[in-house]
C-alpha cells in the first residue's frame, strides 16, 4: 500500500537541487536549442549501456499505461468512454514532456503537457503548491485543449521529495453545461458560452477529491452521474500508473528511471527523422482544406448577430522535407479565427496532427513528444489555429481540425505513392459527423445531454490498393466504435428505426472511399427536449485523391407532427430503414403527409424542439475515393450495387458501367459493354472540357469583378489580413493588379475580430506557453 | 529488413496482392528496394521508353525523355512539360460549378453548393484519363501540388545514381 504523506513547502524548489520546475525546464529546452536533440542527449546512455533493460522499462510503463486505461474505463457510465473508448493517460517527465502515451485520443499527449508547462511557467509550485497526492483539473481552451468536454486531471509523481513526473487522464464528457446541451454544441458563438471550463485548478489533496469542486462542478454541467462516474475513471488511471512508477522506481532505481524519461523522447524524435527518410520524398508538398460555417441560416438561433454571417474555415498547408530528414508544416494563409465553436488552439492543431501520424508515418508505441521537437509548425497568429483573442469558442473545434487535417494525408500520400509504399496510401479522413446533440428531461425523469458518438465510426479514406473501409474509424480515435444500439437507446430518449450503409456516401475511384452509415432516431419518453445538427453541408472537408472524388457532403432530415403514433396504432407502414436516394426520398411516404419536414443542406443547426415521435436522421460520412473511378474493375462496381454502395445510376454515371438487374433483384455489369462505354466517356470528357489557362482567364475575370458569395469573399478576405504573402502569392497566379484586394469592411456583413482583438496575454500575470512558430 | 519480390510488387500495383504480404508490408519495417522495383513494374507498364523517374499518379509520372529533360507524362505519352511547373496548367478542366453538373456525380443534398465549393476536373488532353479532383472555393488557385527535389532523393537518400538531365 502506497501512503502519501503531504510534506512542508518546499523552499528549494520542486525539481530538486534546488531548482524549481521552471528552471528545470528552462535548461531542458536550452540543452534541446543548443544541438538539436532532445535535452541535449547526443547519446542515450542508459538505452546503450543496458539496452534490455531500456526495453523493459518501456514495456513496463507502456503496458501499465494501456492497462490503466482498459481498467478505468469500466468504471465510467458515459457510452462515450465505455463503449467509444473516449480517453487516454499519458505519463510525463518532470519538465511536462510526454514520456509514453496509452492508446485512445491520444490527442492529448500534447494538450495535458501544454497544462502542465502552464502550471510550471506561471508559478503553480509556488501558488497554489503542488504536493504529493494534488490532483490538478484541466479543461481550458485557451492554454491547449482541444474542446471544454475534454476533462483533464493532473497528478504530481513524487519521489525524494521532489517531483520527477506527472501523469494525466482525460475523458470526453457528455457535457459541460454550454449554453446548448451536449458535448460539442453550437449555439454559442464565443468562450462565454462555451461551457464550465477550469485552468488548472487544484481540485484534491491527499488523492481526495475536495468538497467545493465536487458540490461548484456539478452544479455547472448537466449530466452529473456520468460526470462524476469520469472523474472517478481519470482518478483511478491516474493514481494507478501513479503507483506502477513507485514501482518502477523501487525495482530499477529513480536514476534509469529519470534517465528513461528524458532519453525515450529523443529516441522519440531521432525515430520520427527515421521515418520521414524511410518513407517519403524531399520537396514542398501544398494541399488545402476547408469546411462550411453556415450561420446566416433561419436555424442557427445563436443570441450574437454579429456571428450570423456565412464563413468558411480555409487551411492551406506547405510541407517541406528537407535533405536532412526534418520537416516544417506551414499553414500561411489560413483564415481567422471566428464567431462560433470551431476554433482551435495551438497545441490542440499539433497534438492533434500525432493522433493522425500514429496511423500512418509513425504507427509505433513509442509516441511522445518526441514527434514535436522533431518537427517545426508555422501557425500564424490570429488563425483558427492559433487564436488572438480571449474570446475564442472551442467546443467543437474538431469540426475545423478534422478537414484542416484532411490535406496532411493527401500530402504524405503524395510521398508514399512516390516511394511505391502504395498500402500506406490514404485519400484522406472522412468528416467525422452528424454530431447528434441535445438535451432536456430524459426517459428517467432526469436532466440530461446527449452526444452520440456513432461518428467514431465514419467511412474511412480509399487506399492506392484497395477501398476505404466502411463506417470503420474516425481520425480522432483510430480505436473507434460506433458503439451497440442498445446502450444507445440506453442514454439517450431515442429508439432507433433504423441503422443502415449510407448509399453513395463514400468517394468514387478506381478504389472508393469507405462509405459512412445513417440511423435514423425517434424521440421517446422525453420531455422538454431539443437537438441539433453539427456537420458538414454546403461544402466538403475532404478532397479526392491523384483522380478519385471526394465523398459526399452531408444534409439534414428531421421530421415533427408525424402522426407516428396513430401510424403505429393503426399498424400503418412506417419510415424504418435508410433514406437510401435523396433525390427520390420515402420517409416521407410513412409519416403524416402533413408533417413538419426540414430535408436541407444545412446540416448545421442549434436546438430545436422535439416531441414523442419526431424523427432525427443522423448521417454519418464516407471517406474520399482514390483514383479515376473509371478504372475500377467492373466486378467492384458489381459488389457496390449489391451491397446497396451506390445508386445505380451513379454506377453508369461516374463508373462507366454498362449495368442490369434480374428478376431477384440482383445487378450484373456487362464488363465488355463497359470497356467500350468508358472509352465514350473518356472522349466526352475531352469534349466537355477546356485547357485550363483558358479557364483561368474566365475565373480572372469574374475575380476582378468580385463576383463569389459573400462566405468566399469572407475567407479570402481574412486569410488576405492575416497573410500579405498569401495575399501576393493570390495576385501573381492571376495576374491581378498590385492593388487589388478584398477586405472585410467591403462585404456588407458584420466584421467584429477585424480590427480589434485581445489575447490571453493582455492579462495581469499570465505567462502564455508558445509551443509554435507564430 | 523486409524484402519482396518484384512480382509482389508488381500485384500490389495491380491490387492484387494477397492480404497477408499486405498487411506484412503494413506492420514490418519498409523494404528498402522498394522503390527501384516499382519503378521497374511501371517501366514494364508502359508503352513508351523514356525513363521513369517519379510517379505522380496511377497515370502520371516524371519521367526523362529522349533529350534527358525531366517532364511530366502521362501513360497515353502526352507530355505536360517541365516537372518543376504545375501540370495541371497544362491539363484540360471541367469545373462542376453549378447544381447540375454537380447532380452528375451526387444526389442534389450530398453534393456541395456551388457558391461554396466547386469540383475542378483535370484530365488528360490526348487520352481523357482523370488525374485529379480538386474541390475547392471558386476563385482558388490552382494547386502546384508537388516540388520533389529528386536529386537529394536519388543521390542522397536512396544513394542512387542521380539521372542525367539536360
Amino acid at each position: 500500500m502506497n501512503v502519501h504523506v503531504k510534506i512542508p513547502p518546499v523552499s528549494i524548489g520542486l525539481a530538486g537541487n534546488g531548482k524549481t520546475l521552471k528552471q528545470h525546464r528552462d535548461e531542458v529546452l536550452a540543452r534541446t536549442e543548443s544541438n538539436g536533440h532532445y535535452n541535449g542527449l547526443t547519446h542515450l546512455d542508459l538505452k546503450e549501456k543496458n539496452p534490455i533493460g531500456y526495453e523493459k522499462l518501456f514495456s513496463k510503463l507502456r503496458g501499465g499505461l494501456v492497462h490503466a486505461r482498459e481498467t478505468a474505463k469500466k468504471i465510467a457510465a458515459s457510452p462515450i468512454v465505455e463503449q467509444e473508448g473516449e480517453l487516454c493517460f499519458t505519463l510525463y517527465n518532470a519538465a511536462g514532456d510526454c514520456i509514453l502515451t496509452s492508446t485512445g485520443i491520444i490527442i492529448h499527449v500534447g494538450t495535458m503537457g501544454a497544462a502542465i508547462k502552464y502550471m510550471i511557467e506561471n508559478g503553480w509550485e509556488q501558488n497554489p503548491g503542488i504536493n504529493p497526492g494534488d490532483m490538478f483539473t484541466n479543461n481550458d481552451c485557451s492554454i491547449g485543449n482541444v474542446h471544454p468536454c475534454d476533462i483533464a486531471t493532473i497528478v504530481p509523481i513524487f519521489a525524494d521529495g521532489r517531483i520527477i513526473g506527472w501523469v494525466g487522464g482525460v475523458t470526453h464528457v457528455i457535457d459541460t453545461g454550454s449554453v446548448s446541451p451536449g458535448s460539442m454544441s453550437t449555439g454559442q458563438v464565443q468562450r462565454f458560452g462555451d461551457g464550465y471550463q477550469v485552468t488548472c485548478r487544484k481540485t484534491g489533496i491527499n488523492d481526495t477529491p475536495l468538497t467545493d469542486w465536487l458540490h461548484e462542478s456539478q452544479r455547472s454541467i448537466r449530466a452529473t452521474k456520468y460526470w462524476i462516474l469520469d472523474e472517478r475513471t481519470r482518478i483511478a488511471g491516474c493514481h494507478m500508473i501513479r503507483d506502477l512508477v513507485e514501482d518502477v522506481i523501487r525495482e530499477d532505481g529513480l536514476d534509469n528511471f529519470e534517465k528513461f524519461a528524458y532519453e525515450v523522447i529523443e529516441e522519440g524524435r531521432r525515430g520520427l527523422h527515421s521515418r520521414i527518410k524511410a518513407l517519403t520524398i524531399p520537396g514542398i508538398y501544398r494541399k488545402v482544406a476547408f469546411v462550411d460555417v453556415p450561420y446566416a441560416h433561419e436555424d442557427i438561433g445563436c443570441s450574437s448577430a454579429f456571428a450570423k454571417i456565412d464563413t468558411i474555415m480555409h487551411s492551406p498547408v506547405e510541407i517541406k522535407i528537407n535533405g536532412d530528414a526534418t520537416w516544417r508544416m506551414d499553414f500561411e494563409g489560413a483564415s481567422r479565427w471566428g464567431w462560433h465553436s470551431y476554433n482551435a488552439n495551438q497545441v490542440a492543431f499539433t497534438s492533434g496532427i500525432w493522433v493522425m501520424l500514429t496511423q500512418t508515418l509513425v504507427p509505433t508505441e513509442r509516441i511522445n513528444d518526441g514527434a514535436y521537437y522533431g518537427s517545426k509548425f508555422h501557425l500564424p497568429k490570429g488563425t483558427w489555429m492559433n487564436p488572438d483573442d480571449r474570446r475564442t469558442g472551442h467546443a467543437y473545434a474538431w469540426h475545423f481540425l478534422v478537414s484542416g487535417w484532411s490535406a496532411l494525408w493527401r500530402g504524405l500520400s503524395t510521398a508514399y505513392y512516390g516511394r511505391g509504399y502504395l498500402e500506406e496510401v490514404n485519400a484522406g479522413n472522412g468528416n467525422t459527423s452528424n454530431w447528434l446533440q441535445g438535451g432536456g428531461i430524459n426517459q428517467d425523469g432526469d436532466v440530461h445531454a446527449v452526444n452520440s458518438f456513432e461518428p467514431a465510426a465514419t467511412g474511412t479514406g480509399a487506399c492506392a490498393i484497395k477501398d476505404g473501409l466502411n463506417h470503420a474509424a474516425a481520425v480522432w480515435n483510430p480505436e473507434g466504435d460506433m458503439g451497440d444500439i442498445e446502450i444507445w437507446e440506453m442514454a439517450e430518449p431515442l429508439l432507433y428505426l433504423g441503422r443502415n450503409i449510407k448509399t453513395n456516401s463514400g468517394g468514387y475511384g478506381k478504389y472508393r472511399g469507405g462509405c459512412g452509415f445513417e440511423t435514423l432516431r425517434m424521440v421517446w419518453k422525453a420531455h422538454d427536449w431539443t437537438m441539433f445538427f453539427m456537420g458538414n453541408g454546403y461544402m466538403n472537408s475532404d478532397w479526392g485523391f491523384m483522380g478519385g472524388y471526394p465523398s459526399a457532403t452531408g444534409y439534414r432530415f428531421e421530421a415533427h407532427q408525424t402522426a407516428l403514433k396513430e401510424r403505429i396504432a393503426q399498424g400503418l407502414s412506417l419510415p424504418l430503414g435508410a433514406d437510401r436516394d435523396v433525390d427520390t426520398p420515402d420517409y416521407e411516404n410513412h409519416i403524416s403527409p402533413t408533417a413538419k419536414v426540414k430535408r436541407d443542406k444545412q446540416a448545421m443547426t442549434t436546438e430545436a424542439v422535439y416531441e414523442d415521435y419526431d424523427l432525427y436522421l443522423n448521417y454519418v460520412r464516407g471517406g474520399p475515393g482514390f483514383g479515376d473511378p473509371l478504372d475500377r474493375d467492373s466486378q467492384s462496381v458489381e459488389s457496390d450495387l449489391n451491397n446497396k454502395y451506390v445508386l445505380p445510376r451513379y454506377a453508369e454515371k461516374v463508373y462507366g458501367a454498362v449495368i442490369s438487374q434480374d428478376g431477384r433483384g440482383k445487378w450484373s455489369v456487362d464488363h465488355a459493354k463497359t470497356v467500350a462505354r468508358r472509352a465514350e466517356i473518356r472522349k466526352e470528357r475531352i469534349a466537355r472540357s477546356i485547357p485550363t489557362r483558358t479557364w483561368m482567364e474566365s475565373e480572372r475575370k469574374r475575380i476582378l469583378a468580385k463576383d463569389a458569395s459573400t462566405a468566399v469573399q469572407q475567407m479570402f478576405a481574412t486569410s488576405f489580413a492575416l497573410s500579405p504573402k498569401f495575399l501576393s502569392d493570390f495576385q501573381s497566379f492571376w495576374n491581378l493588379p498590385a492593388d487589388w484586394t478584398i477586405n472585410e469592411s467591403e462585404l456588407g456583413i458584420p466584421s467584429f475580430g477585424a480590427k480589434y482583438r485581445s489575447g490571453l496575454d493582455h492579462l495581469p500575470g499570465v505567462t502564455r506557453v508558445v509551443l509554435v512558430e507564430e | 529488413m523486409s524484402q519482396y519480390t518484384t512480382k509482389q510488387v508488381s500485384e500490389l500495383v495491380d491490387g492484387r496482392l494477397d492480404w497477408d504480404t499486405v498487411h506484412r508490408m503494413l506492420s514490418m519495417p519498409k523494404d528498402a528496394d522498394r522503390f527501384e522495383k516499382f519503378i521497374q513494374v511501371l517501366q514494364e507498364k508502359v508503352t513508351w521508353k523514356d525513363r521513369i523517374l517519379l510517379a505522380l499518379g496511377p497515370h502520371l509520372y516524371i519521367v526523362q525523355n529522349a533529350e534527358k529533360k525531366w517532364v511530366t507524362k502521362c501513360s497515353c505519352g502526352h507530355e505536360y512539360g517541365d516537372y518543376r511547373q504545375n501540370w495541371k496548367l497544362e491539363a484540360l478542366i471541367y469545373v462542376r460549378d453549378d447544381g447540375e453538373k454537380m447532380n452528375e456525380v451526387y444526389p442534389k443534398l450530398m453534393a456541395p453548393d456551388t457558391n461554396w465549393q466547386v469540383y475542378r476536373e483535370y484530365c488528360c488532353p490526348t487520352c481523357g484519363v482523370m488525374h485529379d479532383v480538386e474541390a475547392p472555393t471558386p476563385w482558388y488557385p490552382v494547386i502546384h501540388d508537388f516540388e520533389p527535389d529528386l536529386e537529394t532523393f536519388y543521390g542522397q537518400w536512396l544513394h542512387l545514381p542521380v539521372p542525367e538531365r539536360a
